[in-house]
């Protein structure tokens, strides 16, 4: 099965794509996990690209593969139980899958860093939180203890930590939520890497904090031009930072497309279904639109489309060929860059 | 018997909750019979006066000696009227779970008054307190973990009728259960099956199930869909909605998510640092809200719509919340607000509807705890 990957047409903002190029692309790539009730297919051929300067928002619920692919791409998934048995990660042209240990190791953390969901079970509880971020020079540039710490002051100060200097040699547990998290945002920093992946870094966050920690994030971003790949559930979240979006649903992505596209017109039944059923904050509502029925098993994905047994508009072909990504058009037939909709009626759902 | 009487200053502070008909009951079984006594729609059926809870910070260790207090709750008061959907927002540590938590007598608060249908919840004890427990029941969180994971689903639901035998003659709660578990959308049929066979909304469903097993009049919700899916979440909320109107219920929704409370909620209350910031309508919170904290929290919700959200004005709080151990001087809100004058340090707002907007129809007349409140629409385009 070969798809082509119809996010790397996508027009980017900042013009990215004339100065860096493509930063990494996964294609077709599936996980898969051997448990005692059978394999568990959580990653069923995906294909996404970010070039430098570019924010891609994976979006989808849990159990949709999201931060397994995330995880294959960091290269800390845990192997066994885990196995891709096909797919390739390029990361500048190169396929990282076929790389050795050691090369891997030094493309994570200055290459390509992660931020994770909880900074609280995230950091060690038992080290200060400047020997954490100090880490990472000491480790990989070898820089002496004192030139280490010097650093982390540094950092701590680019994420906006007051009074860095002084709680250098806090622990994680004397700082709130927010200062955790712009913590892990500064280790993720420390090697200037030339993407970030960040696993749903204000989940567990206040909306107030929330909004100063994406501001934060963003701002950095734009300041080293890195690569972005936001995984999120939150769809109000998404609309504010991201240049383009996937969205996932068991292992696949089922629709992309540049951020304002998917929130006006959505071509997939479960990306308008997704976003019929949140509540809106400007207008009070009567009834709210919920998709009926739960997230598939992942050891036993419905044939054909994996959503066909909660989709308004299923009919007998969506029971038994699994659809492609198809490119999404203008009813003329005009093309839509960057649009793709893993749906058989993708132009009624698109069109009306 | 019954003699209204006013419930100290708590109520002159804040003018506008109504005043509080105490039911002086006497007797134990009075009491019962009161609490039993079936309200009108419309009408107050739980009012909280000048509620405080205040745990204690200790030192040492064989001589303990309190050194501070952590105020969790410093004095708020509401009124919940029978049939309507009082929402709770704040950020974590604001003190709303503590509020839950004190209304379901699962703490006992340090001062403040409780009242349940006249009679002031706080002072019952015995079978009048048992009574008022099965008339507020609770649906918690995180359904994995407030699901005993040993017990079936008929035991987690039946265990109600256990703790309160009249509720339910025995040979009768095995079908009771089983009726419950319809009425909230599972198959009845499941009734011996373990809470790890379900998923997480299908628990959350168990655990709305138990909340109504008593028939409760009065159900606190503590952040009842944060743990869930967005595709479910709005089940679940639409279940809530419906066993509302079917069974007559009243609602204390507490959550963290404004778009959510919009949407269930017929009044919310913000509540910063332990105490209530502003109160009203949802029409009046969300389009014409006169607090600078409820401002900021709404302008920072995300809104999925990203045409909408560049008309909006963004309004980003610096720093965190204060350390409830040891909060600011006058009003809480001051060190995170740019607004703040010197006035604010030293004279404490109290909730009542501003000055400036007394005996006007605008919706921007609410209780608002802030001496320069001030309407500001951060939700709608500009």
């Amino acid at each position: 099965m070969t798809i082509t990957d119809i996010t790397a047409d996508a027009p980017s903002p900042h013009g990215a794509n004339e100065n860096g190029g493509t930063l990494l692309e996964v294609r077709d790539l599936h996980v898969e996990f051997h448990t005692r009730d059978g394999v568990a297919k959580a990653v069923n051929g995906v294909n996404y690209s970010v070039a430098a300067g570019e924010t891609l928002a994976v979006l989808g619920e849990s159990g949709s593969g999201k931060s397994v692919t995330a995880q294959a791409i960091m290269g800390i998934l845990d192997m066994p139980p885990g196995r891709i048995p096909q797919g390739e990660i390029l990361f500048r042209g190169q396929d990282m899958l076929k790389m050795g240990k050691e090369e891997r190791r030094l493309i994570r953390g200055q290459k390509i860093a992660m931020i994770f969901q909880d900074a609280l079970s995230s950091l060690n509880p038992v080290l200060s939180v400047g020997y954490q971020l100090g880490e990472m020079f000491r480790v990989h540039q070898g820089l002496s203890k004192k030139g280490a710490k010097a650093k982390s002051i540094e950092l701590m100060e680019r994420v906006r930590i007051p009074a860095a200097k002084e709680r250098v040699n806090d622990y994680p547990h004397q700082f709130s939520g927010g200062m955790r998290q712009r913590i892990m945002i500064a280790m993720a920093l420390a090697l200037e890497p030339d993407l970030i992946i960040a696993d749903e870094p204000t989940t567990a966050l206040d909306v107030t904090v929330q909004a100063q920690v994406m501001d934060l994030l963003a701002e950095l971003q734009r300041e080293y031009n890195m690569g972005l790949i936001l995984i999120t559930h939150d769809l109000g979240v998404v609309a504010d930072v991201a240049d383009k979006i996937a969205v996932m649903y068991a292992g696949r992505i089922v629709e992309t497309a540049p951020v304002r596209e998917l929130y006006k017109r959505p071509s997939h039944p479960y990306t308008r279904g997704l976003l019929d059923s949140i509540p809106r904050l400007d207008q009070k509502g009567q009834e709210l639109y919920a998709i009926k029925g739960l997230p598939p098993n992942l050891t036993r994905i419905p044939s054909g489309c994996a959503f066909n047994p909660r989709c308004p508009v299923a009919q007998d072909v969506c029971r038994t060929d699994t659809p492609v990504l198809h490119q999404v058009t203008e009813a003329d037939g005009a093309a839509l860059p960057g649009r793709g909709s893993a749906c058989h009626f993708w132009k009624e759902t698109i069109h009306g | 018997m019954a003699e209204p009487r006013k419930s100290g200053e708590a109520v002159d502070a804040t003018p506008n909750v109504t005043e509080v008909d105490v039911v002086d009951a006497g007797s134990e079984s009075a009491s019962v019979a009161a609490i039993e006594a079936p309200v009108e729609r419309g009408e107050p059926i739980l009012q909280v006066r000048n509620l405080v809870k205040h745990f204690p910070l200790t030192q040492g260790i064989l001589f303990k000696r309190q050194v501070g207090a952590v105020k969790a709750v410093d004095g708020i008061s509401f009124d919940l009227y029978q049939g309507e959907t009082l929402g709770i927002v704040g950020e974590s540590g604001c003190g709303k779970s503590t509020v839950a938590k004190l209304l379901m007598m699962l703490e006992t608060a340090t001062a403040g008054e409780v009242f349940f249908k006249g009679q002031d919840i706080t002072k019952l004890s015995g079978r009048a307190l048992k009574a008022v427990r099965r008339n507020i029941q609770m649906v918690f969180q995180d359904p994995y973990t407030s699901l005993n994971p040993r017990m079936t689903v008929g035991d987690i639901i039946g265990e109600t009728f256990d703790i309160h035998p009249d509720s339910a003659p025995k040979g009768e709660r095995r079908r009771k259960v089983q009726e419950l578990l319809d009425v909230v959308g599972l198959n009845p049929e499941y009734i011996n099956r373990y809470p790890h066979q379900f998923s997480g909304g299908q628990r959350q469903r168990i655990g709305i199930a138990r909340g109504l097993a008593l028939n409760p009049e009065i159900i606190i919700c503590d952040e009842p869909v944060s743990a869930l899916d967005v595709s479910v979440q709005a089940q679940v909320i639409n279940l809530m909605e419906k066993l509302q109107d079917e069974f007559n219920l009243s609602y204390i929704f507490i959550a963290h998510d404004l778009s959510i409370v919009r949407h269930i909620s017929d009044r919310v209350g913000v509540m910063y640092l332990g105490k209530m910031a502003e109160i009203g309508t949802d029409t009046q919170i969300y389009d014409h809200p006169t607090h600078p904290y409820t401002q900021a929290l709404l302008s920072a919700v995300p809104v999925p719509d990203p045409d909408a959200r560049e008309g909006r004005e963004r309004i980003i709080l610096s720093g965190d919340v204060p350390s409830p151990a040891n909060p600011p001087s006058g009003c809480r809100f001051r060190t995170r607000c740019w607004k703040a004058q010197d006035r604010c340090a030293t004279d404490v707002p109290l909730l009542a509807i501003p000055e400036r907007f007394k005996g006007s129809d605008s919706q921007a007349a609410h209780e608002s705890a802030c001496h320069f409140a001030e309407e500001k629409d951060v939700v709608h385009a500009a």
